[in-house]
This record gives C-alpha cells, sequence and structure tokens, in this order.
C-alpha cells in the first residue's frame, strides 16, 4: 500500500517535472552504434535505422523519389484502392490529418499501393480525386511487388498477398511518421480514432523540431 | 373530497395518454429491437467504407442520409447489400461509380435489422424493414 502510494507520487513528481521542457518523439527502430574516428579520437556514434532512397510512379505517370520528400516530414501508409477492409477506415483519418495540414508545405502524405497488378497511375489518380485530394502534398504510387513489399518492411508494416483474406492482400493499417532524417518517429493505428487523434498531435511535436 | 379524486384520476389518464402519445411519434418497439440488432451488424460489415454516420468518403463512397433514395429505391436495397452492386447512382444530387462489394455473408434477417438501422438513424425515417419484405425483395433481384 505505501510501496503503491509512493510509486504513484514519484510518476506524479516525474510527470510534473517533465511538463516544461518541451516533449520530443522517440526514433523508433534498433539502432545500432558503431565505433568512429573523429580528429584522431574513436568516439561511439549511434545509427538508427532509417528509409532508403526509392523512386516509383505517382498518380500522375511521373516518378516520385525519396527527394521530394527532402526538408519535410511526411506519414506514409500502404492500402490499395479496392480494399473492402481497413483501408477506407485508415485513410479516412489519413484525409483528416491532410485536412488539417492543407497546403503547409512542411509536411506531405505518401499512400503506396500494394496491388500492383490492379492499382496502375490513372486508378490512383482517379481514387485520389474522389478522396478529396487535389495538390501534390499527397502522393499515391505505385511499384514493381518486391520494391513495394521490400520497402513496407523498413517503414515496419507487415504486407502480404494473400488470396484467402478479403480483396486479396493483407497488410497493417499503420500510418507512419518520417522526420526530415528519414527516420520513423512515430507508427499508429490508422483504424483507431484516438491513435489518429495522438498522429496529429505528435506532428505539431515533431514540427517544433525544425523551426 | 370526491371531486378530489376525479381531478388526480384525470391528471393521471391526460399523463399517460400525453406520455404513450410521445412514444408512438418515436420508434415502436420491434423496430427499435431491428435497429439496435442492426447497429452491431452495421459496424462489421458496412462503416469501414460508410462511415460511423453514415457520411461516406468523398466521391468513393456514398453517404447513407440520402431518404429520397431510400424510398425510391426500398425494393432494391437488399439486393444491393446481398450482392453488391455497381453502375452510377446519384446520391443528393451527386454522382458516384464506384463498385460495392456483395456479403453474402449475411442473412435476411440480418439485412432487415442493417436496413433499418441505416433507414432509422441516418435519415428519419420510423419504418421497420421486415424479415419478411426482405425475403421477398431477395426473390426479385436483377
Amino acid at each position: 500500500m505505501i510501496r503503491t502510494f509512493f510509486c504513484t507520487a514519484a510518476c506524479a513528481l516525474t510527470f510534473v517535472a517533465c511538463q516544461p521542457t518541451a516533449k520530443k518523439l522517440p526514433i523508433i527502430g534498433e539502432r545500432e552504434v558503431v565505433q568512429k574516428e573523429i580528429e584522431g579520437k574513436m568516439v561511439a556514434d549511434t545509427i538508427y535505422p532509417t528509409i532508403p532512397k526509392f523512386e516509383f510512379l505517382n498518380q500522375d505517370s511521373v516518378m516520385l523519389s525519396d527527394k521530394f520528400f527532402d526538408n519535410k516530414i511526411y506519414v506514409a501508409n500502404f492500402f490499395f484502392t479496392h480494399c473492402p477492409s481497413i483501408c477506407p477506415t485508415m485513410q479516412r483519418n489519413l484525409l483528416k490529418a491532410y485536412e488539417k495540414y492543407k497546403n503547409d508545405n512542411r509536411i506531405a502524405f505518401l499512400s503506396h499501393s500494394i496491388d500492383f497488378k490492379y492499382d496502375q497511375p490513372h486508378v490512383l489518380k482517379s481514387y485520389a480525386s474522389k478522396l478529396g485530394v487535389d495538390n501534390e502534398q499527397w502522393q499515391f504510387v505505385t511499384g514493381t511487388k518486391a520494391a513495394i513489399y521490400g520497402l513496407s518492411d523498413k517503414y515496419l508494416v507487415y504486407t502480404k498477398e494473400d488470396a484467402s483474406v478479403p480483396g486479396g492482400y493483407d497488410h497493417s493499417g499503420y500510418l507512419v511518421l518520417i522526420d526530415h532524417d528519414k527516420r520513423i518517429r512515430g507508427a499508429y493505428d490508422g483504424t483507431n480514432s484516438e491513435e489518429v487523434e495522438k498522429l496529429l498531435a505528435d506532428i505539431d511535436i515533431l514540427l517544433q523540431e525544425y523551426k | 373530497m370526491r371531486l378530489f379524486h376525479i381531478f388526480i384520476i384525470l391528471g393521471i389518464t391526460i399523463f399517460s395518454l400525453a406520455y404513450l402519445a410521445s412514444c408512438h411519434s418515436n420508434l415502436n418497439i420491434e423496430t427499435a429491437q431491428y435497429a439496435v440488432n442492426g447497429q452491431k451488424l452495421y459496424t462489421t460489415n458496412c462503416q469501414n467504407c460508410h462511415g460511423a454516420k453514415g457520411e461516406g468518403l468523398g466521391k468513393l463512397y456514398p453517404p447513407l442520409t440520402d431518404a429520397a433514395f431510400f424510398k425510391d429505391n426500398r425494393a432494391k436495397l437488399s439486393c444491393m447489400v446481398k450482392n453488391g452492386m455497381q453502375g452510377e447512382i446519384i446520391i443528393h444530387g451527386q454522382v458516384f461509380n464506384e463498385k460495392m462489394p456483395a456479403n453474402p455473408q449475411l442473412s435476411e434477417l440480418d439485412i432487415a435489422y442493417i436496413l433499418t438501422y441505416i433507414t432509422t438513424n441516418f435519415t428519419q425515417s420510423d419504418s421497420i424493414y421486415s424479415h419478411q419484405e426482405v425475403k421477398e425483395a431477395l426473390k426479385n433481384c436483377n
């Protein structure tokens, strides 16, 4: 009983103590520590996993690369246009973020289609405009199975072609927040409105780092 | 004293009648039951696309709030839910033209529950889609 009280008190104190300092988002993924020589001295350097370079066709049939997202933060996800399960909810929620930050060039959005057979650029274009996306801030891309599915691993998002699930593709509905250094700073269940609220709050926190 | 009793009885009668009348203007008990059962089924089978409030999503998925559409297409609604649909439809004056998937897993009664939930919650309809009505409608799907 007394222990519980002290624990609670300690927690409360920590919480209060933390309040004044600006909150920072964690860097997600397994980090690696390497020894580096700087001015003749060996120093330890921590390397965080990053999203590698990529190049995909977008909804305008134009090659879009990681360069588009340089000096921006962005939110990425994986979906397909005729997905009957989680995608509509996930895209409805991401649309909230898009509308909130529309025309704010510090932030962009990137949806990768995992249906490499059907979701050609014109299909993505029609989908995007019907969703209500009318500028280049939210990109929809398609690529080879190897490229898209390989990259989803880097975003820590599960994707799989699976004939036994509705729509033919299985995947998780995470919205992944990426910083200027292409590091993962948060992952949010795009079908859960509380987590989407947290994403919106975390976007503001991350934007503070680049003021 | 006797007059006083009469007043009380009269008062109670008027009150009860008023109460009953107000009940009547809402849903009757069976419709309400159908709608409650329909809510759960709606969440599982329909909400992803059509939204928690039946608001739809952009021009991809139509909202389920057009009372006139429901009225004009009453006989076709059961088939739409069961077999899906494609082709152009106009909802609130807006054209939608996407394919809706079929829902073969839903029973006749499930569909009656769902349609009752949708029309009483997202439009101001107070009418029930009975099991019998859905059964008949499904016989005449194209």
